[in-house]
C-alpha cells in the first residue's frame, strides 16, 4: 500500500518538477518563438487597479465616511483618546511625574516612581507568583536596566506594554469567547486572524497614523492588532478542551449560560489561557521597535537611533534591554500561569498581605528620601556602565581579519546556492506558477485547498507583483532550508542533552526576542548590503521554532514507545532515527511551518537592508505614505503565508494519519 | 540660575504679544537622525524660552504629512529639497501645509569616496576618472563592474540613468536604510577597502571619514528634463544631482493660533557650520542632544533672542 503510494507520489512529483524547471529555463526562448510577451511579464493592462481603489476607499473613509451624528474619524478618535488617558497616567507614573498646567508654568505635584520603587514591586510580584528566585531573576532584569543607562526609555516601552498586553488579552479572550458560543463567527474570524498575523505591520501603519493619529497610540493600536490573534486562537482551543465531566458539573448546578462561561468555562481554562497571556507579551515585545518608528519611543527608539549612527555597543545594548525586560515579563507571566492555589495568610493586614505591604512602604519612603537625594528619585548618572567600546573594538577586529574568510564564503554560497535558486524561481513563468502552486495544493490537501492556492496566486499576479512575489519566495526557501538544516540537529541535540538544551534554548529565546535591526548592522558590515545579508539576518531569526519544535518533538514520544525500542535491542542511533524521529514528524512539520511563517514576517525588516522583494514593497509604501500599494503588497506576503500554511498544515495531518496518532 | 534669568528676560520680551495666543501645545516633529533632533530640539527650547507651550512627536519623514495636513503635527523643521520635494509638493496643493522658509542648511547629495581611493585612482575628484579606474571601485558580485552603493530606492537620485548617461562602467546597488549605507562605510573605511557611495551632507559621516564628493558636471534643471544639454547630447541625467536648501514646513493653522510662534520658526536660520559642529558632538563625541542645544543656546544667546523679538 505504502510502495503504492510512494511510486504513484514519484509519477507526480518528478513530472512536475522537470516542467517546472524546463519552463524556468526556456520561458525567455518560449516568449521570444511565440512571441507572446505575457507569458514572462504580467501585461500591465490586466492588472486590477486595487492599490488605487484601496487608497480611494481610505481617503473617504478618513475624509467622509459617516454615522449620523458622528464621523468615522471621529469615533476612531474617541477610541484613540480612551487608549491615550490610561497610558498619559501610566507615562506619568513611571516616567515624568505628575504635574499641573504647561511649560514654564508647569507645578510638579509628584514626582515619577523611583526606580527602587519599581524594581521592588516587581521582586513582589515574582515572590507572589512563585519564589525567591523568580524574584531576584526579575529584579535582575530590571536592575540590567538601569545599570546600563536606559531606565527611562525602558520606562516608557513598559508603560506601553501596560496598556497593550491588558488590551490584546481583554479584547482577545472576548472575541474567542464568542468564537467559541457563536458558529459562524468563528467561521469568519480564522480568515481575519490568518491575516492579522501574516500581514506585516508596516503594511498597516499608515491607515492607523491616518486613522488614530500620530503618537504613542497609533503605535500601541498597531502592537494590538499584530499580539492578540494568538489568544484569540487559544481562547478557543482552551474553552473546547475544557473536560465534559466539568460542564455536566456545571449543568448539573444549574448554572445559566453566563454563570457557565465565567464561573466554570473561563476558570477551568485559565492554565491554557496564560499561555495565550504569555504569547501577548513576547509579541507585544517584538513590536517595539516599528512601534518606535511611528511614535512609541523608547528602547526601540534607543536601538534605532544608537544604529543610525553606528554605535553598535548601544544598539546592542539597548536590545538586550528589551530581551531583559521580555525574559522578566515573560519568566513571570509563566509562574502565574503555573501558580497553585496557596490557602490565604493569617493575622493582622500587613502580615496577610506582606508583599503590598512592602511595597506601599518602599513607594512611601523612596518618595520622601527623593525629595532629598536625587540618587534615589533616578539612578545616579555616574554608575551606569557601557560596553559600547568593546563591541565596536571587536567588530573592528573581525572585520578587518575575517572579511576575506567571509567574502570567500559569500562567494561559494552565492554561486551555487542563491544565484540558481533565484533564477529558477524567477525564471517560472506566471501561467504556470500559478498552475503549478494549485497542483501542488490539490495533490497534498485537496481540492478545496488547491483551489484557494489557484486563487491567491492569480491575486498576487493580478496586482503586477509577481517578479517580486517570486524574489520572496526564493529568499525565504533558501533561508528555511537552511534554517532548518540547521536548526533541526540543534533541537535534537537540546533533546538529547538536558544541559546543552538549556543552553540552546535559552540563546533561541534571546534572538527571538532581541529585535533584528541589532545584528542586521553588523551583518552589513560584514557582507555588504545585498540578499546573503537579507538571508543571514532572516536564518537568525526564524531558526528559533525549527529548534523549539524538534526538541519538543523528541521529548513528546510516548516512553512506552522507547522502552519498546530499548527492548527490541535498539542501539542509540537506530532508536533515534527509527523511533523517536519518525514519531516526531508532525511536530516537525509544525516547526518547518512556524519557521517559514517568521521568515515571511522577517522579510519587510530585511529590506531595510535593500532586498528587492515584497518586504521593499511595503516598506516603499510606508515612506511613501501610499496605503493602497502597502495593504496590497501585505496581502501578497499574508497570502504566500496562508498558501505554504496549509499545504503544510495537511502535510502533518496526512502524516499524522499514517502514524496512527 | 542663568536660565531662568534667561527665561525671564525673554518672557518680558514676549509677553504681551502672547496674551492672545493658544497656550496649546506645538507639536514639533521628531524623526531618527540626530541633525534633525538638534534643529527640532532647538527651536522647541528656543519656544519654551518664548513662553510657548511645546510638545515633542515621533514621526515618519514622509509619514507626517498626512498629520501636518489636519493639523494633528504641527511643525516639521527638517524638509531636504533633496529628498522631500514631492511630498512637500502634494501637500502644498492641498492648502493645509505652508512652507515656513530655508533653515539656513544647504543638503548636498552626491557620490562620495574615502581618500585612500585618490591613489587608486589618480585623477578624481574629477568624474571623468571613473571611465578608467571604475574597476577599482569593483566587489566579486559585481567584477568587472565597479560597485556603486545608492541610497534606498525612495530617495531617488537618478543613478542609473547617470551611469548610462555618463557611460561610467558602474553597477548601482541600492542599500535599504541609511544605517545599511553608513554601515558599510565603516566597515570598509576600516580595512581601507574600496568604496564607492552616495553620502550626504550636513551629516557626521563627512566629518568623522576623510573623503570628497565626486565632481559631476554642475546640476541644471535642463540637464534632467532636456537630453540634448549636457556631456552627452542623447541622454538626460549626464550631471551631479541638485543640491538645495533644508526647509521648514508646518500646518496651515500654526499661524492664526500662535502668530508669535510662527514668526519665530520663520526666523529660526542655522549655518551648516553649527550644525556640522553639533551633529558631531551628539554622533561621534557621544553629548546627549539636549546638552548639545543647551551649550549652544547659552553661546549664541544673541541669535535665538533675535528669532523671538521680532
Amino acid at each position: 500500500m505504502i510502495a503504492r503510494g510512494a511510486k504513484s507520489g514519484w509519477l507526480f512529483w518528478g513530472p512536475l518538477f522537470a516542467v517546472t524547471w524546463l519552463l524556468s529555463s526556456y520561458s525567455f526562448q518560449l516568449y521570444k518563438a511565440l512571441d507572446a510577451r505575457w507569458i514572462v511579464r504580467y501585461p500591465k493592462g490586466w492588472e486590477l487597479p486595487l492599490e488605487d481603489r484601496i487608497s480611494a476607499f481610505l481617503d473617504w473613509l478618513v475624509e467622509s465616511a459617516g454615522f449620523y451624528f458622528f464621523s468615522f474619524r471621529d469615533l476612531t478618535r474617541a477610541i484613540s483618546a480612551l487608549i491615550e488617558a490610561p497610558y498619559q497616567v501610566l507615562r506619568n507614573l513611571l516616567v515624568e511625574g505628575f504635574s499641573n498646567g504647561f511649560g514654564d508654568a508647569a507645578v510638579q505635584i509628584a514626582p515619577a516612581l523611583s526606580w527602587i520603587a519599581v524594581i521592588v514591586t516587581i521582586m513582589a510580584i515574582g515572590h507572589y507568583a512563585r519564589d525567591w528566585i523568580l524574584s531576584v531573576l526579575v529584579g535582575a532584569c530590571f536592575f540590567y536596566l538601569a545599570v546600563f543607562g536606559q531606565w527611562e526609555s525602558a520606562m516608557v516601552t513598559l508603560a506601553s506594554v501596560l496598556i497593550s498586553v491588558p488590551i490584546g488579552v481583554v479584547g482577545g479572550l472576548l472575541l474567542g469567547i464568542l468564537a467559541y458560543r457563536v458558529r459562524w463567527f468563528e467561521r469568519m474570524m480564522r480568515p481575519i486572524l490568518d491575516l492579522m498575523q501574516t500581514v506585516p505591520v508596516f503594511a498597516y501603519l499608515v491607515p492607523i497614523l491616518i486613522l488614530f493619529g500620530f503618537g504613542p497610540v497609533a503605535a500601541l493600536v498597531a502592537t494590538v492588532i499584530y499580539a492578540m490573534p494568538p489568544m484569540v486562537r487559544i481562547t478557543i482551543v482552551a474553552l473546547n478542551s475544557v473536560p465534559k465531566e466539568v460542564i455536566e458539573a456545571g449543568r448539573m448546578a444549574g448554572c445559566r449560560n453566563r454563570q457557565m462561561m465565567w464561573k466554570v468555562l473561563v476558570p477551568s481554562a485559565v492554565p491554557t489561557l496564560m499561555v495565550g497571556v504569555n504569547q501577548v507579551i513576547m509579541l507585544t515585545l517584538n513590536m517595539v521597535i516599528i512601534a518606535s518608528m511611528i511614535g512609541a519611543g523608547g528602547l526601540g527608539f534607543d536601538v534605532l537611533s544608537s544604529l543610525r549612527r553606528l554605535d553598535i555597543g548601544g544598539g546592542i545594548e539597548a536590545g538586550l534591554g528589551i530581551v531583559a525586560m521580555a525574559i522578566a515579563l515573560d519568566r513571570a507571566s509563566q509562574a502565574f500561569a503555573e501558580r497553585s492555589i496557596r490557602h490565604p495568610l493569617e493575622g493582622n493586614i500587613l502580615q496577610r498581605h506582606p508583599w503590598s505591604g512592602t511595597v506601599f512602604l518602599v513607594v512611601a519612603s523612596t518618595l520622601i528620601l527623593g525629595q532629598f537625594a536625587p540618587a534615589i528619585r533616578t539612578y545616579p548618572d555616574a554608575l551606569t556602565i557601557t560596553t559600547g567600546p568593546f563591541w565596536s573594538n571587536a567588530m573592528q577586529w573581525i572585520n578587518v581579519n575575517f572579511f576575506d574568510t567571509f567574502e570567500a564564503i559569500k562567494t561559494v554560497i552565492l554561486q551555487w546556492l542563491l544565484l540558481p535558486v533565484k533564477k529558477f524561481f524567477t525564471g517560472i513563468p506566471w501561467p504556470w506558477g500559478i498552475v503549478a502552486t494549485a497542483l501542488i495544493a490539490w495533490r497534498v490537501g485537496g481540492w478545496k485547498i488547491g483551489l484557494l492556492a489557484g486563487l491567491l496566486m492569480t491575486f498576487i499576479a493580478a496586482s503586477g507583483l509577481w517578479p517580486k512575489a517570486m524574489v520572496t519566495i526564493y529568499l525565504c526557501g533558501v533561508s528555511v532550508l537552511i534554517a532548518t538544516i540547521i536548526g533541526i540537529p540543534l533541537g535534537i541535540w537540546a533533546a538529547e542533552s538536558p544541559r546543552a538544551g538549556r543552553v540552546i534554548l535559552g540563546l533561541m529565546d534571546t534572538l527571538q526576542t532581541l529585535p533584528s535591526f541589532v545584528y542586521l548592522i553588523p551583518v552589513v558590515m560584514l557582507f555588504r548590503v545585498g540578499d546573503f545579508s537579507a538571508m543571514i539576518a532572516v536564518i537568525l531569526y526564524a531558526l528559533a521554532p525549527a529548534v523549539r519544535y524538534a526538541a519538543h518533538g523528541l521529548k513528546e514520544v510516548p516512553p512506552a514507545l522507547i522502552e519498546a525500542g530499548l527492548m527490541s535491542g535498539c542501539t542509540k542511533r537506530q532508536l533515534l532515527w527509527r523511533i523517536k524521529l519518525p514519531l516526531a514528524t508532525p511536530h516537525l512539520f509544525l516547526g518547518l511551518n512556524q519557521t517559514i511563517m517568521l521568515a515571511l514576517s522577517m522579510l519587510v525588516i530585511t529590506a531595510l537592508v535593500g532586498t528587492r522583494d515584497l518586504g521593499q514593497e511595503v516598506y516603499i509604501a510606508l515612506t511613501k505614505a501610499n496605503a493602497g500599494q502597502g495593504i496590497v503588497a501585505g496581502l501578497s506576503v499574508a497570502f504566500i503565508a496562508i498558501i505554504t500554511d496549509r499545504i503544510i498544515n495537511a502535510l502533518a495531518a496526512g502524516q499524522r494519519e499514517r502514524l496512527g496518532i | 540660575m542663568k536660565r531662568v534669568s534667561l527665561a525671564l528676560s525673554a518672557m518680558l520680551a514676549v509677553a504681551p504679544a502672547l496674551a492672545a495666543e493658544s497656550s496649546d501645545p506645538i507639536k514639533l516633529t521628531l524623526h531618527d537622525w540626530s541633525g534633525q533632533l538638534i534643529t527640532t530640539k532647538l527651536m522647541g527650547e528656543v519656544l519654551k524660552e518664548a513662553g510657548y507651550n511645546v510638545e515633542y512627536v515621533q514621526a515618519d519623514y514622509i509619514a507626517q504629512f498626512a498629520g501636518l495636513k489636519t493639523g494633528d503635527l504641527h511643525v516639521a523643521m527638517e524638509i531636504w529639497e533633496t529628498t522631500g520635494r514631492e511630498a512637500m509638493d502634494e501637500a502644498f496643493a492641498t492648502g493645509n501645509v505652508v512652507n515656513l522658509g530655508e533653515t539656513g542648511l544647504q543638503a548636498i547629495e552626491e557620490w562620495w569616496y574615502p581618500s585612500y581611493m585618490k591613489e587608486r585612482c589618480p585623477g578624481l575628484p574629477n568624474w571623468e576618472a571613473l571611465k578608467d579606474c571604475a574597476k577599482e571601485f569593483s566587489t566579486p558580485e559585481t567584477a568587472p563592474f565597479g560597485r556603486y552603493l545608492g541610497g534606498p530606492v525612495t530617495w531617488g537620485g537618478f543613478d542609473e540613468e547617470r551611469v548610462e548617461a555618463l557611460g561610467l562602467d558602474f553597477e548601482v546597488v541600492h542599500a535599504g536604510t541609511d544605517a545599511a549605507l553608513f554601515a558599510e562605510l565603516e566597515a570598509a573605511y576600516q580595512r581601507q577597502d574600496p568604496i564607492m557611495l552616495w553620502v550626504y551632507a550636513p551629516h557626521w559621516a563627512p566629518a568623522k571619514y576623510d573623503g570628497e564628493f565626486v565632481e559631476f558636471p554642475p546640476f541644471s534643471p535642463e540637464c534632467y528634463a532636456d537630453p540634448s544639454v549636457g556631456v552627452n547630447p542623447d541622454a538626460a541625467y549626464d550631471c551631479g544631482k541638485p543640491r538645495g536648501p533644508i526647509w521648514k514646513v508646518s500646518w496651515a493653522g500654526v499661524a492664526d493660533k500662535w502668530p508669535g510662534a510662527a514668526k519665530a520658526i520663520e526666523n529660526f536660520n542655522l549655518s551648516n557650520a553649527d550644525y556640522g559642529a553639533m551633529v558631531t558632538e551628539v554622533d561621534l563625541n557621544g553629548k546627549s542632544v539636549e546638552d548639545t542645544v543647551a551649550t549652544w543656546m547659552t553661546d549664541n544667546k544673541d541669535t535665538w533672542s533675535g528669532w523671538i523679538a521680532k
